[in-house]
């Protein structure tokens, strides 16, 4: 059905490799999002799976079958853009029908799917409008749609929430998640927000500067960063980093531990501190707090609403089976 | 601050503006169409005499008159149609990246910056000449007989003339529109399985819809009154065979020194361009809105 496998997949610009060598197996009806900060290379790697770039070398194979040469058409892939990319020109309807009339469908067929789609996608009653007449989240249907009809192996989401407001994002990242548990179709979602990672992907793939740092589930990733760079990057609010002598105290490089696994107290536990800017969620507090003889603040998480304000001293302490460990190159300690 | 007292203001102070433009535009006007009720030829000065619609009648039932205005229609539909769909060919070709592409787009822009009298005479004598122009070289060394463009087809050759300078234009705007097309709608239709000549077809023409609505509206004002490039060329002739209306209001009041024809020459082309304008804007206007 839809599994895809990079072999020593590279990509160079010129001289300028942003992909080097890569292996990566995406199992047939995974949802895999590929997440990474800007330019490492993420887009790059859905476009090559995509057929829109040229591989520069290794092989890519969907379903087993050597798909490195084959033209994008060819793959049986759906791709859904940032921009949407809908035809402006086009009413919705011929939208979602373009792809099935390019494979020369038949009329009746091509009806039938596009209901489906529409009913499934909720545009049943936009069918005749023009995208320049939709919202941005209606919009992002219309580019789910005409890449539903096509029945495709895989999806492929190149940053499709971005464009949205928050409210409308993650009202459509629901949506998108419920589309894959009910299609089972393979989908490679691309994304530079760590949220939507953690909360849609089956597997994450976290990329920097186009090498892959780390491949697994979202909790995997929460529980075992393997370096100092997934550490920091997945997880919100960022982990603490704190490297120096404290660090070298636990036979480490650096030491991580997040928000969540500080306790945090008035009358005393392992390093003392001053607080500084506290954010109030309701359900939770985050307060930066200062650590006598440390640069960098740490950030605290605490239940519900806790009455501490600037320039308070508290005292913070580790929960030491939550404590991550870090090598000089940066690698995890066991 | 859209206040009364500045709205007063901001009408008080465009007025001269507007009024000017507007004498500029309607005491030309109503002279011509003074005149075109007058007897009132150059060669008996200051015997003018009211005539009624005589001019009128006359013009209108000039056999050359009707040669005329099917020459203007031929020569504004076949440039249109050659610079339309050149321009979008040139324009296909220049958006591709290949080296030394931006001299090579200042070489296809440039005959639009030479003057249309300077051009139709470089045409005339360097080309089309039956005995030294390029064309008969060539035809001569491949040992045919050359061909007198002028006088064998001499519309024909007026157009390609007008063509080859309008094309830089065309060129220019629909490259621009072109420029201006999400490459992820045209990788969507990749993606889609649309070859390249559906892609064309279904996405960037219609894209182009807009840019070649202003090609044709702004070309058709300037070719109705195409003159330079027949005054040095053919002079109108063999005959009638490449007069436009422009080119027989001239010959009316300077050659024939008849003001009063011309003038009413000159009124019917203003009412027949006005025709068109509606007919253009009707058909293709809304391309603009939106």
């Amino acid at each position: 059905m839809g599994r895809i496998t990079l072999d020593k997949v590279r990509k160079a610009f010129g001289d300028i490799e942003v992909i080097p060598p890569l292996d990566l197996t995406i199992e047939d009806g995974e949802f895999v999002v590929f997440v990474g900060p800007s330019g490492c290379g993420k887009s790059t790697l859905l476009r090559l799976i995509a057929g829109l770039e040229d591989v520069s070398g290794g092989q890519i194979r969907i379903d087993r079958e050597d798909a490195t040469n084959l033209p994008p058409a060819k793959r049986g892939l759906a791709m859904v853009f940032q921009s949407y990319a809908l035809y402006p020109h086009m009413s919705v309807r011929k939208n979602i029908a373009f792809p099935m009339k390019m494979a020369g469908l038949p009329q009746d067929e091509q009806e039938r799917r596009i209901e489906g789609a529409a009913k499934a996608l909720n545009l049943t009653d936009y069918l005749d409008r023009k995208p320049g007449q939709l919202s941005g989240g209606q919009r992002q249907r219309v580019a789910i749609g005409r890449a539903i009809v096509r029945e495709p192996a895989a999806f492929l989401f190149d940053e499709p929430l971005s464009n949205l407001d928050a409210a409308l994002r993650v009202g459509m990242r629901l949506e998108i998640s419920e589309l894959h548990k009910r299609l089972a179709t393979t989908m490679i979602y691309v994304t530079h927000d760590q949220v939507e990672a953690m909360t849609m992907a089956d597997k994450i793939v976290v990329l920097r500067a186009g090498n892959i740092e780390q491949v697994g589930s979202p909790l995997e990733l929460y529980n075992r960063p393997r370096n100092v760079f997934v550490a920091g990057f997945i997880g919100s609010p960022k982990m603490n980093l704190i490297t120096g002598a404290e660090a070298a105290k636990h036979g480490a490089t650096t030491i991580g531990i997040r928000p969540e696994h500080l306790a945090i107290s008035t009358e005393g536990g392992a390093w003392k501190g001053e607080i500084g800017v506290s954010e109030h969620l309701g359900s939770d507090t985050f307060f930066h707090v200062t650590v006598d003889g440390w640069d960098e603040p740490l950030t605290v998480r605490a239940s519900g609403e806790v009455s501490l304000s600037y320039g308070d001293t508290v005292w913070l302490t580790p929960n030491e089976a939550n404590l991550h460990r870090f090598d000089a190159e940066g690698l995890r300690i066991a | 601050m859209a206040t009364k007292h500045s709205r007063m203001s901001a009408r008080l102070m465009i007025s001269p503006a507007v009024l000017l433009l507007l004498g500029w535009m309607l005491i030309p006007l109503s002279m011509t169409l003074y005149f075109s009720f007058l007897r009132y030829n150059l060669l008996m000065p200051g015997m003018e005499e009211f005539t009624g619609l005589t001019n009128y009648r006359y013009f209108l039932t000039d056999p050359a008159f009707f040669a005329a205005l099917w020459n203007t229609i031929a020569l504004v539909v076949g440039v249109l149609v050659v610079t339309v769909i050149g321009g979008i060919l040139l324009a296909l070709l220049l958006d591709q990246p290949f080296f030394g592409q931006g001299i090579v787009r200042i070489l296809v822009i440039a005959p639009f910056f030479v003057m249309p009298t300077v051009s139709a005479l470089v045409w005339k004598n360097m080309f089309m000449n039956p005995v030294n122009g390029l064309f008969a070289h060539a035809a001569k060394a491949l040992g045919l007989q050359p061909f007198d463009f002028l006088s064998a087809a001499p519309l024909g050759s007026i157009i390609g003339i007008v063509s080859w300078q309008w094309l830089p234009f065309a060129t220019l705007i629909l490259l621009t529109a072109l420029q201006s097309l999400d490459q992820e709608q045209l990788e969507a239709a990749e993606m889609d399985g649309a070859p390249w000549i559906k892609r064309f077809f279904y996405i960037m023409l219609p894209h182009l819809a807009r840019a070649i609505t202003v090609v044709i509206l702004i070309q058709t004002i300037f070719l109705l009154s195409v003159f330079a490039e027949i005054l040095v060329t053919t002079n109108g002739g063999p005959g009638t065979a490449s007069t436009n209306l422009t080119y027989l209001i001239y010959m009316q009041s300077l050659l024939q020194f008849d003001v009063g024809g011309g003038s009413a020459g000159g009124v019917v082309a203003i009412i027949l361009a006005n025709i068109v304008a509606i007919f253009l804007m009707r058909m293709i206007g809304k391309n603009l809105d939106a």
